[in-house]
């Protein structure tokens, strides 16, 4: 390629370069510099260096004798979140897996309309979904109302706010975000080579070990990323399943922007939070250009 | 081989938790729609079938103004985002690779490895202060934070489309003496037109569903639909949310059918 060529590419890039860097590299960099200062008083940082954001990601220091001592509360919340997140990827998988195995072993002519019915709730806005999903289980909800009508219950039972809230809520708005990865991967699976595996004397639970599950593999884990990143990163369906109960490691970092009033914590927790999804994304590509090597 | 009556594609019990997959999937979505129809004020206690909340949806002046905010911004946001993907992307498809070429790749992928509730800190700490030095609060913050987020979703569809793209006619137009502009205008541009078009509705989409971003960086008074939803979820919640969120799952099922035809049409 000749150094004009270069050049013009270059220049047909930038715009969306400069973009890019000016609103999200450039903001990500002060992130990183303000977890380093001092709260200011209301809000905001003073311009003095600090390591106190950072400390108190994990710890806490007694108000009367200064004694250190782990952040229960902190803690508690990070474990919920990849705790959560690792459940909400189990359960969609649960669910995600068998269903995008129905939709590639219809008719080529069905498919279409399976996918069709998976790919509305995919491209419907998150908020209205988390909306739907909680009229199902609130206090005066659908399910509360059948169960007291049929008799089974006298007092709602309380499902809102808790970590089982936040778990179905997510797993239903992500759902999608599985099923469609691994339709895409099972679609161009050849069952050929499952009939051929058979024919050789191969049980079935041999056949789906051995020859479809190595072929599949690559779409279960893009399936699996797709929905652990952002349930890891999840704001909107645990403020309003989980609300002060149940938080996440988005709302405890959105905490610290309004009334916690701690902008360097809040800037730390973010550069946590970011950091745990880079390593499940570093942790992707290992897995997946590992399995490329082996294949 | 006698027949085994054989058939791998029968997984056992697939087919159920498929059925069951979907019927979660719609049931919260139709108990949704069906409240939205509701006569009645208290919800869950039907009433009789009725317009009466969309219609009060409509007369409403902060859902209206919301509504206006959202179409304007994911619309400018979608079309800026569109055309610097488009550059983008015709910068770095077809070729054996230049010097830069994976920075560019990973730079413009950043936005989708970042939590949105990190880049809406991130964005609020700056901007706050821009909004202090120049006293500006309209909607250019948005536009500007929208823009940047829906590149990577723009860029996916159109590099996609490039990448799949025959590059002989391109070589056959410049073999007829078309000039680059010209070749690129009339041979290049209605190729890529189905994946810029794809690209500019997932960019739309992505916009249009962006809640934490917006409600960080608006400034008071100012609403997207999505900041309105979710305050008018903090307040109470009423049959005519119910009625709004209705309206904006009919945007996403008329999105997607509309799609669906359009490539049916094609193959």
């Amino acid at each position: 390629m000749t150094p004009a060529d270069t050049r013009r590419r270059w220049g047909l890039a930038l715009p969306a370069v400069a973009v890019i860097t000016l609103f999200s590299i450039l903001p990500l960099g002060v992130v990183v510099l303000y977890s380093v200062l001092t709260p200011g008083d209301y809000g905001n940082v003073r311009w003095v260096l600090s390591g106190e954001g950072w400390f108190s990601v994990l710890f806490e220091r007694d108000m009367f004798d200064e004694t250190v001592s782990l952040s229960d509360a902190h803690i508690t919340i990070l474990f919920r979140s990849v705790g959560l997140s690792l459940a909400t990827t189990l359960l969609t998988l649960i669910f995600g897996v068998p269903t995008a195995w129905f939709i590639a072993t219809r008719a080529p002519r069905q498919r279409g309309f399976w996918l069709f019915l998976i790919t509305i709730p995919f491209w419907t806005n998150l908020l209205v979904r988390t909306i739907a999903i909680q009229e199902i289980i609130r206090a005066e909800g659908v399910l509360n109302r059948i169960l007291i009508g049929l008799g089974l219950i006298e007092q709602p039972l309380q499902m809102m706010f808790t970590n089982f809230a936040v778990l179905l809520g997510m797993a239903y708005v992500f759902l999608p975000l599985m099923v469609l990865p691994v339709y895409a991967a099972i679609e161009k699976f050849d069952f050929r080579l499952a009939e051929a595996g058979y024919d050789l004397y191969a049980s079935r639970a041999y056949c789906l070990r051995r020859v479809i599950l190595p072929l599949v593999r690559p779409g279960i884990i893009a399936g699996s990323i797709l929905v652990f990143v952002p349930s890891l990163g999840a704001y909107v369906t645990p403020r309003i399943m989980g609300g002060g109960n149940s938080m996440m490691l988005g709302n405890l970092i959105e905490m610290q922007f309004g009334q916690g009033r701690n902008w360097p914590l809040g800037a730390a927790l973010s550069i946590t939070l970011t950091l745990l999804v880079l390593g499940a994304l570093i942790w992707y590509t290992r897995l997946t250009t590992g399995g490329r090597r082996h294949g | 081989m006698a027949d085994r009556a054989f058939d791998i594609r029968r997984m056992p019990g697939a087919v159920t938790l498929a059925v069951v997959c979907f019927v979660i999937l719609y049931i919260p979505m139709v108990i949704l729609v069906a409240n939205s129809f509701n006569a009645g004020k208290v919800i869950g206690q039907w009433e009789g079938l009725s317009l009466r909340w969309y219609l009060a949806a409509l007369q409403n002046e902060a859902f209206l103004a919301a509504a206006a905010n959202s179409l304007v911004l994911a619309t400018i946001a979608a079309f800026m985002a569109t055309v610097l993907a488009t550059m983008a992307a015709l910068a770095t498809t077809r070729s054996d690779g230049f010097r830069g070429k994976g920075a560019i790749h990973i730079v413009l992928n950043q936005p989708l490895m970042v939590p949105e509730i990190v880049l809406a800190i991130a964005l609020l700490i700056i901007l706050a202060q821009v909004k202090q030095a120049t006293g500006y609060t309209g909607l250019g913050y948005l536009i500007a934070a929208h823009t940047t987020f829906c590149i990577p979703f723009a860029y996916m569809p159109i590099r996609a489309r490039l990448e799949g793209m025959d590059m002989t006619l391109e070589t056959a137009a410049a073999d007829l003496y078309a000039s680059r502009a010209y070749a690129f205008r009339r041979v290049t541009l209605p190729l890529l037109a189905p994946g810029i078009l794809a690209g500019f509705m997932l960019a739309f989409v992505v916009s249009l569903d962006d809640v934490v971003i917006s409600s960080f960086l608006k400034s008071p008074g100012q609403e997207t639909l999505p900041t309105y939803l979710m305050g008018e979820l903090r307040r109470n919640l009423s049959s005519e949310i119910y009625a709004i969120s209705s309206l904006l799952l009919l945007i996403s099922v008329l999105i997607v059918a509309g799609s669906w035809l359009a490539t049916r049409q094609k193959t």
